[in-house]
C-alpha cells in the first residue's frame, strides 16, 4: 500500500469510529430530552447517564483527530475545504461547543436544568446534519474555484435533493444507531423497563433508516454517476450491510442477543460507510482534490505512520481499561458502585 | 465604515478564540498537577482534608475541561476555516506535532474519563492516585505539541520553499526548532503557577468571605506553596526566552523593549509613552538590564529596531503587554514570600489570623496571573507580525478569502460570551450548594482539629 491509500484508511476508519460513538452520543442526549418531556425520564435517563458521563470527551476527540489527521496527510484539503467550508464549518463548531459545554453543564454542575438539556439534546441533531454537508460537497459541483478564489455554491447547495437526502439519513441512522446501543446497555444493566422503551425506539427508527438509505443510493445515482458505478461494483458491501440490518432488526425484535445485534449495526454501517469510501477513491473532493495529487510528502507521511502506530499502542491498551471499567463492568452499568 | 477585509478579522477572531481558550487550558494543564499534589499529600500524610481538596477541585476541573476541550475544537476546526493557506504549508512541515497532540488529548481524555468516576472503586488509594499521572502526562504533552507548532512558526524550520510547494522536509527539525525549548517551558510553567494562584485565590475567597475551617488555610498553604516554586522557574525560564529572542527574534525583543539604536550596555525601559520622534518619556530606567536579560552581560551589543527593514518591524504597543507579564510575576513571587512571613508570624501568635488586605492580595492573584497568560501571548503573537511563518510567510498571504469573516466573529463573540457566562454561573452554584463545611460533614471527616 502506499502513504495516500494508508492515510485515507487511517482517517476513513476514525471518521466511521466518530460515526459510532458520537450516533451514540448524539441519539442518547436526544433521547434523553424527549423521554423528558413524555414523562418517561425516569425510566432511560439513568442508562443513559451513566454510560455518557465518563465517555463523552473520547468521543470528540475521534473528530478532531480526523481533522488533524486530514490536513496532515492531505494538506491541499485545507485549502479547500478550509476556504469553502467557512460558514457551515463555524455552524458546526458553534453547535459541537454548546453540545459539548451543555453536556457537562448540565450532568457535573446544573442538574435538570431543562434549558440546558433542551440545548444539548438539541444540538446533537443538528451537528450531524451540518458535518454531512462536508460528505455531500466532496461529491463535487458544489465547490467552485473562481479566479483563484475558491466559492460555496449555496443555492446549489440547498435546493439539491442529494444534499437533503445525506441530511435524512445522518439523523435516522444516528437515532437508529443510538436506540440499538442503548437497548443492549440497558438489557447488560438488567433495567428491563429501560430495555422496552429503548427498544422501541429501536425498532420504529428501522425502517426509516432503511428507507433512507434507500433514497440516498437514488439520489447519488442522480447526482454523481461516476460515483453510483463504482459503488455498484462493490455491491457486495452494500448487500452485506443489508443483510446485517436485517440480522440486528430480527434480533432486538425477538429481545434475543443485544449485544450481537448491536455489532451486526456496527457491522451494517461499517459495509456501508467503507463501501461508499472505497467508490469515492480516488476523489477527496470530485473533481479537484485526489488522494494521489494532494498526498504529503514521503517523510512527512511516514513520520505520521509511525506516530499513528505508536499512538495506538498507547490507546488501545487504555481503551480496552475505559471499556472494561464503564461498559463491561457489570456492577458500574447496574449502578451498583457510583462515582 | 470599514471595509471589509477578511485578514482583519480572521486575525480577530483568532485571536478571541485563541484568548478564550488559554484560559481553559491553561487550568487544564496546571490543575491536575495541583490536583495530584493534594491527592498525594492525602494519602502520604493520612489527611482527609488533602484528598477532599483534590476531589472538589476535580469536580470543578471538569467543567472547565469541557469548555477547554469545545474551545479547543473550535480552534482546531477554525485554523484551517481562518488560515487556509497557512495551514495547507504547515500542514506538510509541522503536521507531527499537531498529529501528536491528539493522541496525547486522547490519553488524557480517557484517563480523565476514569480519574472522575473511580474515587471510590479500589481498595488502595494509590490506584487512584496513579491515574492521575496519565491526566498530567497526557495535558501536558498536549501543551508541549501545541507549543512546538507555535515555535515553529517564530522559527521555522526543516524544510525549503520552492514556490508554493516545500520540499526537503525534516519533520524532527522542524519540530526542535531554536524556539521550543525554551517556548514549551515558559508555557508548561506558567500555566502550573496560574493554576496554583487560580486555587488559591479560590481559598482565599473563602477565607475572607468568613469560612474558619483550617481545610481553607490548608489549602491556601498548599497553593501558595507551590504557587511559589512555579512562579520562580517561570522568572527563570523567562529570563531565558529573553536570551533566545536577543538571539533569534531580535526585532520582538527591540519592540517590547522599544530599543530602536543597536547598542552596548543597554538599559531596559518599563512603562513610559513613546514620543514621535522615538523618545521614550516618563519610563523607569533600569541601566545595563536589557543587555543582562538578552545576553547575560552588561556590556553586551542588543540590535536596535533601526537595524530591522522598517515593513519587518513588530507593533510597538507590545512594550506594555510585555511589562504587564513580567511586573505580574514580579509581584507574584513577592506576594507569596510575604504569605510565607505573615503565616510564620501568625502561627507564631496562636489563633491569629492573616491579614485581610494579603488575603485580598492572594484573591487578586488568580485573575493576575491569569492577565499575564493572556499578555504573553499578544505579546508573543503581536510581536511575530507581520509574519506567520517568520520570514517564510507574511499573515495577510496566510488568511481566507472567504466573505462573511465578519458575521463569524458577530457569532464567535455571542457564543463565548455565553459560555463564559454560564460556566462561571454552574462553577458558582456547583461550591455554593455544596460547601466544603457540608462535604466534609456527609462524607464523615468532621472533628476538624488542627493536625
Ligand atoms: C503567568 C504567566 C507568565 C509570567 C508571570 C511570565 N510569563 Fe513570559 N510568557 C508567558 C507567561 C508568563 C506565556 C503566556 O506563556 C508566553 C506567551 C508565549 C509563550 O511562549 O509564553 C510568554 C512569553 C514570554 C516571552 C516571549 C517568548 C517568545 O516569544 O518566544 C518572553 C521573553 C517572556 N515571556 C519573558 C518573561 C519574563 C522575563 C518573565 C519574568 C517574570 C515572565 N515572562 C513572566
Ligand atoms: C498552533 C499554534 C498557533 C497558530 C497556528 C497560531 C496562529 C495565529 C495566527 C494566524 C494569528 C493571526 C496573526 C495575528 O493577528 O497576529 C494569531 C494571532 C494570535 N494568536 Fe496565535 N497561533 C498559535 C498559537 C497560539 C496560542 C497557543 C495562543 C495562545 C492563546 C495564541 C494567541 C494568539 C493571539 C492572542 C493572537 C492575536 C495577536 C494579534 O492581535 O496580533 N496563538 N495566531
Ligand atoms: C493554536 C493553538 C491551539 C489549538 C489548535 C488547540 C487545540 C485544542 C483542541 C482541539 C482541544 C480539544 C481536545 C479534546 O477534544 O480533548 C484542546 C483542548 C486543550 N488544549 Fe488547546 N489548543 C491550542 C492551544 C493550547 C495551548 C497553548 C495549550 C496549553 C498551554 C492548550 C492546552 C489544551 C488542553 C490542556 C486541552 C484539554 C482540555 C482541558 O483539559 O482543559 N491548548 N485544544
Amino acid at each position: 500500500m502506499n502513504i495516500e491509500l494508508i492515510g485515507i484508511t487511517v482517517l476513513w476508519l476514525f471518521l466511521y469510529g466518530y460515526l459510532i460513538v458520537a450516533s451514540i452520543d448524539f441519539g442518547a442526549g436526544f433521547f434523553s430530552y424527549y423521554s423528558m418531556i413524555t414523562g418517561r425520564k425516569h425510566l432511560v435517563h439513568g442508562i443513559i447517564e451513566r454510560y455518557l458521563s465518563p465517555v463523552w470527551e473520547v468521543t470528540n476527540v475521534f473528530l478532531i483527530f480526523f481533522m488533524v489527521g486530514m490536513v496532515g496527510f492531505f494538506p491541499d484539503t485545507a485549502y479547500y475545504l478550509g476556504t469553502g467550508l467557512l460558514i457551515p464549518g463555524s455552524i458546526a463548531i458553534v453547535l459541537l461547543a454548546i453540545r459539548g459545554s451543555y453536556y457537562a453543564f448540565s450532568t457535573y454542575g446544573a442538574k435538570d436544568n431543562p434549558v440546558y438539556l433542551l440545548l444539548y439534546g438539541s444540538s446533537g441533531l443538528f451537528i450531524p446534519a451540518s458535518l454531512s454537508i462536508v460528505l455531500t460537497i466532496s461529491e463535487g459541483g458544489y465547490i467552485e474555484e473562481r479566479g483563484g478564489q475558491v466559492v460555496l455554491q449555496y443555492g446549489r447547495l440547498f435546493t439539491s435533493p442529494y444534499a437533503w437526502s445525506v441530511v435524512i439519513l445522518s439523523l435516522v441512522s444516528i437515532l437508529f444507531i443510538s436506540a440499538s446501543f442503548l437497548t443492549y446497555y440497558a438489557d447488560k444493566a438488567k433495567d428491563y423497563k429501560a430495555m422496552e422503551v429503548l427498544r422501541g425506539f429501536a425498532i420504529g427508527w428501522s425502517a426509516p433508516t432503511i428507507l433512507a438509505s434507500l433514497l440516498v443510493f437514488f439520489s447519488i445515482h442522480a447526482h454523481s454517476p461516476w460515483h453510483f458505478e463504482r459503488m455498484m461494483e462493490l455491491a457486495w458491501m452494500f448487500a452485506l450491510s443489508l443483510l446485517c440490518f436485517l440480522v440486528a432488526t430480527y434480533l432486538i425484535w425477538q429481545r434475543k442477543r443485544l449485544g450481537v445485534a448491536f455489532i451486526m449495526v456496527m457491522l451494517q454501517f461499517a459495509f456501508a460507510f467503507f463501501g461508499y469510501g472505497a467508490a469515492h477513491l480516488p476523489y477527496i473532493l470530485y473533481p479537484l482534490v485526489t488522494i494521489h495529487a494532494s498526498v504529503t510528502s514521503p517523510t512527512m507521511g511516514v513520520a505520521l505512520i509511525i506516530a499513528f502506530i505508536a499512538g495506538l499502542l498507547l490507546l488501545i491498551p487504555s481503551l480496552y481499561l475505559l471499556m472494561r471499567l464503564f461498559l463491561f463492568s457489570a456492577s458500574y452499568v447496574q449502578g451498583k458502585n457510583g462515582k | 465604515m470599514m471595509t471589509y477585509d477578511p485578514v482583519v478579522y480572521s486575525r480577530i477572531l483568532t485571536g478571541l478564540t485563541l484568548g478564550f481558550h488559554i484560559i481553559f487550558a491553561t487550568i487544564g494543564v496546571g490543575v491536575p498537577v495541583m490536583i495530584a499534589i493534594a491527592e498525594f499529600l492525602g494519602i502520604k500524610l493520612k489527611d482527609p482534608y488533602y484528598t477532599l481538596l483534590a476531589r472538589r477541585w476535580a469536580r470543578g476541573f471538569v467543567i472547565t475541561v469541557a469548555v477547554g476541550v469545545v474551545t479547543g475544537t473550535s480552534i482546531g476546526l477554525q485554523l484551517n476555516l481562518l488560515w487556509p493557506s497557512f495551514m495547507q504549508i504547515a500542514g506538510q512541515a509541522i503536521a507531527l506535532p499537531l498529529f501528536l497532540e491528539t493522541f496525547a488529548f486522547f490519553f488524557e481524555a480517557i484517563f480523565l474519563g476514569i480519574y472522575l468516576y473511580t474515587w471510590d472503586r479500589f481498595r488502595n488509594p494509590w490506584t487512584h492516585f496513579s491515574l492521575a499521572l496519565p491526566v498530567i502526562i497526557g495535558s501536558s504533552a498536549s501543551a508541549f505539541f501545541i507549543t512546538v507548532v507555535n515555535a515553529f512558526m517564530n522559527t521555522p524550520q526543516g524544510f525549503k520553499l520552492s514556490g508554493r510547494t516545500i520540499v526537503d522536509i525534516d519533520p524532527l527539525v522542524a519540530m526542535f526548532n531554536p524556539a521550543t525549548p525554551t517556548k514549551t517551558a515558559h508555557v508548561l510553567s506558567s500555566a502550573y503557577m496560574t493554576s496554583a494562584f487560580v486555587l488559591a485565590a479560590a481559598a482565599a475567597v473563602s477565607l475572607l468571605a468568613g469560612r474558619k475551617h483550617i481545610y481553607y488555610r490548608k489549602a491556601l498553604k498548599l497553593t501558595m506553596l507551590a504557587g511559589l516554586i512555579f512562579s520562580l522557574l517561570t522568572a527563570f525560564i523567562g529570563d531565558l526566552s529573553g536570551k533566545f529572542l536577543a538571539e533569534y527574534q531580535p526585532e520582538k525583543l527591540a519592540a517590547a523593549e522599544w530599543h530602536f539604536e543597536t547598542t552596548a550596555r543597554a538599559s531596559l525601559v518599563v512603562g513610559g509613552v513613546l514620543t514621535e520622534n522615538q523618545e521614550v518619556r516618563y519610563g523607569l530606567k533600569l541601566p545595563y538590564a536589557l543587555s543582562i536579560l538578552a545576553f547575560g552581560k552588561p556590556n553586551a551589543v542588543v540590535t536596535g529596531l533601526n537595524d530591522i527593514p522598517a515593513d519587518e518591524r513588530p507593533p510597538l504597543y507590545i512594550h506594555y503587554l510585555f511589562d504587564v507579564m513580567v511586573v505580574i510575576g514580579s509581584l507574584l513571587i513577592v506576594l507569596c514570600i510575604g504569605y510565607i512571613l505573615f503565616s510564620r508570624k501568625a502561627r507564631a501568635a496562636k489563633g491569629q489570623a492573616l491579614p485581610r488586605w494579603l488575603l485580598r492580595c492572594i484573591a487578586a492573584s488568580g485573575p493576575l496571573a491569569m492577565l499575564a497568560i493572556e499578555c504573553g501571548w499578544i505579546f508573543a503573537e503581536a510581536g511575530r507580525q507581520p509574519w506567520i511563518l517568520r520570514g517564510y510567510m507574511r499573515t495577510e498571504h496566510g488568511a481566507t478569502t472567504a466573505a462573511h469573516v465578519d458575521w463569524m466573529l458577530l457569532l464567535f463573540s455571542l457564543l463565548y460570551m455565553l459560555l463564559a457566562v454560564t460556566v462561571w454561573a454552574v462553577l458558582r452554584k456547583l461550591f455554593r450548594t455544596n460547601t466544603a463545611e457540608q462535604e466534609m460533614i456527609s462524607r464523615g471527616i468532621e472533628g476538624g482539629e488542627p493536625r
